[in-house]
């Protein structure tokens, strides 16, 4: 079966983001960008069904500027068959991408797409259930494990407090948590090898989708900083200033 | 046009984010419904009733319901929200799951985790895990939002005497099957609503080490919590990350032991009223939001507090 693995270029999970001074977004020039780390995970799944004979295709897709082809050889040095890049220079919300992500899912026919829950950019944790919806497919966000077999994809999902196993039907959608996996290291022959793996470039109009953004950004500022407090000698000091300055314990 | 949220319960009792998700909707609109989609839920829609602010419920009630699958649930929602200019979920592992589907079907935009309500289609949402806080306004038709509970404080349970009207129940779609759920069973709070939280972080070196933080939690009575870093390494479950990708919280009292305070974790607490950061570098950015902070080590400060607390 055929599994889409949608991957998003996001700024790198180690870079602080700076705030633009006309308050216009963050500055992402000359900053370091990677793959969407929930993203990471996603492919990652998708080669370990494909290691275990459930899965012979992957199809990675991500849908941006001309860049993003980075991030989709990334998805192919970790085993990603193909990539499809919908290219644009306009910003795209998590409906336009769900609706095109539709588009894809129509033309390839896959019976499992594996998304990344959120993206650390706009946090938003909304395309694999948008995209979900828009299919009329089941879906399980949040997932920690995944097991498919006969038609069926058995998943165990993080909720509050605990954990929840749902059944679903194929095709589906499967949206992962940290501890899915742990993606594996990209090794210098397989990085090699994903160069000469095809890439297909693809528009937002080639599958009739509006993609203009729906909300609009007004203006973008540094959080309130919280200031730094004091520093105490010793664990007496620490529990005398919680009874008698924080009155907390 | 009125507003409507999305209880958040578990069939029997509802869970005080509905509080906080009410505090914001209020703020948008003084029409507040509140739709309980269960199973056998009738007492947590006669729970809702008497929220403070509240002037109507509407309960559907239905096994197809019971086990809160999103394709379920957003079905239920679907079915009323043409009445409703606004609709709100918690931005709890919940509503996380419906909102989207619901958006996505009424072909809208969804706001997620609004932090501040600056008017009726202009919303306050952190990005880059709290780093940066953006103003977005809808223009949509309907406004479909995530409430992040910290940043509403919790209307009262109580003084409202809202009419409980019954819906007629969408059926089981079929697809998705509950098989079952496991959950954690603790004596002490909840972590995401908890008043004091004792977390624990890489510092601490193992799982066997992470107990040496149970007494402290039992006498400040509090939830136990852990840096990513702790979960990661297997000294902690998941479910106790806090965090931008786990929970969010903003106790009254917030004690970080051993977490150095990576910008992921700061994210998940710094709306804390106190926080306390004990740590042996002296140099780790934790201390640059804690209120007090002491540089020593975690395995003599930890059992000494305890000591000096009783």
């Amino acid at each position: 079966m055929k599994v889409l693995v949608p991957v998003k270029r996001v700024v790198d999970y180690n870079v602080k983001v700076r705030v633009k001074s006309d308050q216009s977004g963050v500055d992402i020039a000359n900053v370091k960008m990677s793959m969407n780390p929930f993203d990471e995970i996603a492919v990652e799944e998708a080669m370990r069904l494909k290691e275990k004979g459930t899965v012979t295709e992957i199809v990675a897709v991500s849908c941006g500027v001309t860049q993003c082809q980075e991030t989709l050889r990334t998805a192919m040095a970790i085993g990603a068959d193909r990539g499809i890049l919908v290219q644009t220079d306009e910003e795209l919300q998590p409906l336009a991408v769900a609706k095109i992500l539709k588009g894809i899912a129509e033309k390839e026919q896959p019976e499992l797409i594996i998304l990344g829950k959120q993206a650390i950019d706009d946090d938003a944790n909304q395309t694999g259930q948008m995209l979900a919806a828009l299919l009329d497919w089941p879906q399980a966000t949040f997932a920690s494990k995944v097991e498919v077999a006969d038609g069926k994809a058995q998943v165990t999902r993080e909720i509050d407090g605990g954990l929840e196993t749902l059944e679903l039907t194929l095709p589906a959608i499967v949206t992962t948590d940290l501890r899915l996996n742990e993606p594996r290291y990209v090794t210098l022959p397989n990085i090699m090898k994903a160069k000469k793996k095809p890439l297909e470039t693809v528009a937002p109009g080639d599958f009739g989708v509006d993609a203009a953004p729906r909300l609009k950004t007004l203006k973008v500022v540094e959080p309130t900083a919280r200031s730094a407090g004091i520093k105490v000698p010793d664990v007496a000091a620490l529990v005398d200033k919680l009874k008698n300055e924080a009155k907390v314990v | 046009m009125s507003v409507l949220v999305i209880a958040e319960h578990d069939n029997t009792e509802l869970k005080v984010a509905t509080l906080n998700v009410v505090a914001a909707a209020s703020q948008i609109d003084s029409d507040v419904h509140v739709l309980v989609a269960g199973g056998s839920a009738q007492a947590v829609a006669d729970e809702a009733a008497k929220i403070a602010g509240v002037t109507k419920v509407l309960l559907a009630d239905s096994p197809a319901l019971a086990d809160a699958l999103a394709e379920s649930v957003a079905e239920q929602v679907l079915a009323v929200a043409g009445d409703y200019s606004h609709i709100l979920f918690a931005s709890t592992a919940g509503g996380k799951n419906v909102a989207p589907r619901v958006a996505a079907k009424l072909d809208v935009a969804q706001v997620s985790d609004i932090t501040a309500v600056v008017s009726a289609d202009t919303f306050e949402r952190p990005i880059y895990a709290g780093n940066a806080i953006a103003t977005v306004q809808s223009a949509d038709a309907t406004k479909v939002l995530t409430v992040r509970t910290t940043s509403f404080d919790a209307v009262a349970a109580d003084g409202g005497r809202a009419e409980v009207s019954t819906l007629e129940s969408v059926s089981d779609i079929g697809r998705s099957k509950f098989m079952g759920r496991e959950l954690a069973k603790s004596d002490r709070p909840e972590l995401a609503g908890a008043a004091v939280v004792v977390s624990g972080g890489r510092g601490l070196g193992s799982a066997e080490n992470f107990k040496i933080l149970d007494p402290l939690a039992d006498r400040l009575g509090a939830a136990l919590g852990a840096s990513r870093a702790a979960v990661d390494a297997g000294y902690a479950p998941n479910d106790w990350q806090v965090g931008q990708t786990g929970k969010i919280v903003a106790p009254q009292l917030y004690v970080a032991v051993g977490i150095s305070g990576a910008i992921q974790h700061l994210a998940g607490m710094k709306d804390s009223k106190v926080i306390v950061a004990i740590n042996k570098d002296s140099e780790a950015p934790i201390f640059g939001v804690s209120d007090y902070g002491m540089v020593g080590d975690l395995f003599e400060a930890v059992p000494e507090m305890v000591t000096t607390l009783q």
